[in-house]
């Protein structure tokens, strides 16, 4: 019998029931006459039985649930018909993120609440609705950069109707947050919340929720969270959020 | 587009076993598994359909890895150097404390060959599989699961680690 040339390849895939049959028999006759080849080969199948038998069980073990069902995922699949176009489809996306928008609230749907409260807290303010107005923005940007550790902008939505009247720091939960504030002719007004993202890495597409009257299209955008809120129809909201995500990546 | 959510959800199970046996813990597990599908969703025009979506998700979930192990770099590693790896010689024990320690001696294999390993013995991906979801040759898909295999019998039976490395054919 002629001698049987037998690879540590083929050892592994021996192990592993990769070999074609003719082969496999091959290396059986080599193992035969091998013992010590033999005995690692057999350490090798003890291995992947062992590996079966300890994390085996993890498949049948119930999804937690912030695995199994959280909203973000059926946005984020959104997000990848918003970029295909984001204005073809912004009425469609709109109308979908309301139905993913169920479940558990993630941190970004706690602080949309967030968002929500402030604006009812100052858009109703005729004196004092700002801290800094317009007139200053040179001035507002700077300390609101400054006091959020992070530079930001202010989106320009005169085009679509809607005029700068100022901003303001809040505090919240997750430290110094950001509010400007707009208005349209007939006094309309909408509120822009910006807060910093902790992990700046994460995007997310645009989510919607509503605190009784009050809509909120809110995203994540690298290291900054933004949260548009106002108490007009979700049609007029989501043109307005997309302009402002439109002037930010231009 | 709706059709992909299911075909990603069903693969979740196996994505938590490979997480579980990958890092050790459960809760690092999950994390894991968590970042990848975030991770997937964005990234889903990038797998080609009519692919395997479940060795693209390992794909995914290497690449997510290696960025979490890259940032807890200054941290203290994982046993890496030989010196980490000397477990106290013992006598043969029982079934039960045999399987709890490859559990630890898995911990002790550098990530690689840990990674390299579980994909194939315990995934049960091809070779050609195990290469592409890492990115490397098939002939480092080869040695990797050579050191591991071989590392993780010595260390089972108590036996030194061996000299040099048996060349791969």
């Amino acid at each position: 019998m002629s001698k049987l040339i037998v690879s540590e390849s083929d050892l592994h895939a021996f192990v592993d029931g990769a070999l074609p049959v003719a082969r496999r028999a091959e290396v059986e006759t080599y193992l035969a006459g091998h013992p010590e080849d033999a005995e690692r080969v057999a350490a090798y199948r003890q291995q992947n039985a062992t590996l079966h038998s300890l994390y085996d069980p993890v498949l049948d073990e119930t999804v937690p649930e912030r695995i199994a069902a959280r909203p973000a995922r059926g946005a984020s699949l959104l997000r990848y018909a918003a970029v295909v176009g984001w204005i073809a489809l912004g009425g469609v996306i709109g109308w979908h993120l309301q139905a993913y928008n169920t479940g558990v609230p993630s941190e970004p749907a706690r602080w949309a609440r967030q968002a929500a409260i402030a604006h009812v807290t100052y858009s109703p303010e005729v004196r004092h609705p700002v801290e800094v107005p317009a007139e200053q923005e040179t001035h507002l940007v700077n300390w609101l950069s400054k006091r959020l550790g992070t530079p930001v902008k202010v989106p320009h939505l005169g085009t679509i109707g809607y005029s700068l009247v100022g901003g303001r720091l809040l505090p919240s939960d997750s430290g110094p947050v950001a509010q400007f504030m707009y208005q349209d002719a007939k006094g309309q007004r909408l509120t822009l919340y910006l807060r910093t993202n902790r992990d700046d890495t994460r995007e997310t597409a645009f989510r919607f929720a509503q605190e009784n009257n009050v809509g909120v299209f809110y995203w994540i955008d690298r290291n900054l969270g933004y949260a548009l809120s106002g108490e007009v129809d979700k049609q007029e909201l989501l043109r307005v959020a997309t302009t402002v995500y439109r002037q930010l990546n231009p | 587009m709706s059709d992909y959510e299911p075909r990603i959800e069903q693969h979740i199970p196996r994505l938590r076993r490979y997480a579980r046996a990958l890092t050790g813990e459960r809760a690092a597990a999950d994390d894991l598994v968590q970042d990848t599908l975030e991770r997937a969703w964005t990234k889903l025009r990038l797998w080609r359909p009519g692919s395997d979506l479940r060795a693209w998700l390992f794909t995914v979930m290497h690449n997510v890895y290696v960025n979490q192990v890259r940032a807890r770099a200054s941290q203290p590693p994982r046993a890496h150097d030989d010196e980490a790896l000397n477990i106290p010689d013992r006598a043969r024990q029982t079934d039960m404390l045999e399987v709890r320690d490859l559990d630890i001696v898995l911990s002790a294999l550098p990530e690689e060959q840990r990674e390299v390993l579980l994909l194939v013995a315990l995934e049960q991906l091809t070779y050609e599989e195990t290469a592409r979801a890492l990115g490397i040759p098939i002939g480092t898909v080869m040695s990797r699961l050579s050191r591991a295999r071989e590392r993780l019998r010595r260390l089972m039976v108590g036996m030194p680690e061996a000299a040099g490395l048996r060349v791969i054919k």
